[in-house]
């Protein structure tokens, strides 16, 4: 069965695709996927960071597309899972060298051998999006709760249904719930009520993903981190599992209970 | 909205945050800013009233929405019959 192409993208820049989609794609891989993820983000490389592969570059994205080395002499494999595979993104160019059709191209030869091929999106809703959306079978669209972030994901939403590529499925990533307890942060259903499509996902605001980063390790291999297993958790439902949200805070803590009975104010 | 904030009557930023977005995004969406959306209903008023007495004032345009569907929903009362007559 070929594989299926999930792109990551988000409109507005800095709320967490490159994350999403390293994570995703581990934990996708730990699940016994075989996955490669593409960094579509042309002249502003990141992706081979997060995974920890910066230094094993040899061949990127844009080498493949113009033939100066073949698919495979682009895959790196990461070191810890060894179905995930990274296609990095050409550092010294810019999103023209590569061409929606390109993209598409390169996807059906890549559907061949992986059972998922994540594309993680450059922020903003010119070429480089639409490089990164031309080949998707899904699109999961990220965003924080947070007023400028919803409403370039509300447009970028729009785009993809103009592309016909919809509908897309929401990640609400960076969500802080004692904020929301309080009031001084959107909370999920304000974020589905205002976008009006489906949840993909919420992933905490959680310190690991910080550590993770500076480490270059996943951080949805953390069993600790609720980030982790939030992002684990959204690799089972692209998988069709039903998996319900994970609590937004840890409940079991009698003082937490209290605290919330005689609650500031909620 | 907790207790105090209900004695201050200080809204939560959650809430004012959700209000600002429902209206921008009804904007962005339909690609016409509040100023156009005045002159419609200016336009259209003058056009109807061409063809019916309506009561200019109290003609309401606004966007409805269901899931990201949306719809411009115009409320037009006509002019009482009585006053119609001159």
């Amino acid at each position: 069965m070929p594989g299926t192409v999930l792109t990551i993208t988000s409109g507005k820049g800095g709320v967490g695709k490159t994350t999403a989609t390293a994570n995703i794609a581990a934990a996708l891989a730990q699940l016994g996927k075989k996955v490669v993820c593409v960094d579509a983000d042309i002249g502003l490389r990141n992706l081979d960071l997060i995974l920890g592969l910066e230094n094993r570059i040899v061949y990127d994205l844009v080498d493949v597309v113009e033939g100066r080395c073949r698919l495979r002499q682009a895959m790196i494999r990461d070191k810890r899972l060894p179905n995930l595979f990274l296609i990095p993104a050409a550092q010294t160019r810019d999103k023209t060298a590569i061409s929606p059709t390109d993209m598409v191209h390169l996807c059906d030869d890549l559907r061949q051998e992986f059972d998922w091929i994540l594309i993680d999106s450059p922020a903003g809703i010119e070429r480089g999006f639409r490089n990164a959306i031309a080949p998707a079978d899904q699109v999961a669209v990220v965003t924080n709760p947070e007023v400028s972030a919803v409403r370039d994901a509300d447009r970028i939403i729009g785009l993809i249904e103009a592309e016909e590529k919809g509908p897309a499925r929401l990640l609400i990533n960076r969500l802080n719930p004692a904020m929301v307890r309080q009031g001084d942060m959107l909370a999920v259903e304000d974020v589905l009520d205002l976008l009006a499509i489906d949840l993909l996902g919420v992933v905490p605001e959680d310190d690991a993903v910080v550590v993770n980063a500076n480490r270059g390790t996943p951080v949805a291999l953390d069993e600790k981190s609720r980030a982790g297993q939030a992002f684990r958790n959204v690799a089972r439902r692209l998988l069709g599992e039903n998996v319900p949200l994970l609590p937004l805070e840890d409940e079991s803590g009698l003082l937490q209970r209290l605290s919330r009975l005689f609650g500031r104010g909620d | 909205m907790g207790w105090f904030d209900r004695l201050t009557g200080r809204e939560k930023s959650a809430q004012k945050a959700k209000d600002r977005l429902r209206l921008v995004l009804i904007h962005d969406r339909a690609d016409l800013t509040p100023g156009q959306l005045d002159a419609l209903k200016d336009e259209l008023i003058a056009v109807i009233s061409r063809y019916i007495a309506i009561e200019p004032q109290s003609v309401e345009i606004q966007f409805s929405q269901h899931g990201r569907e949306q719809f411009l929903v115009a409320n037009i009362p006509l002019r009482p019959p009585a006053r119609r007559r001159r």
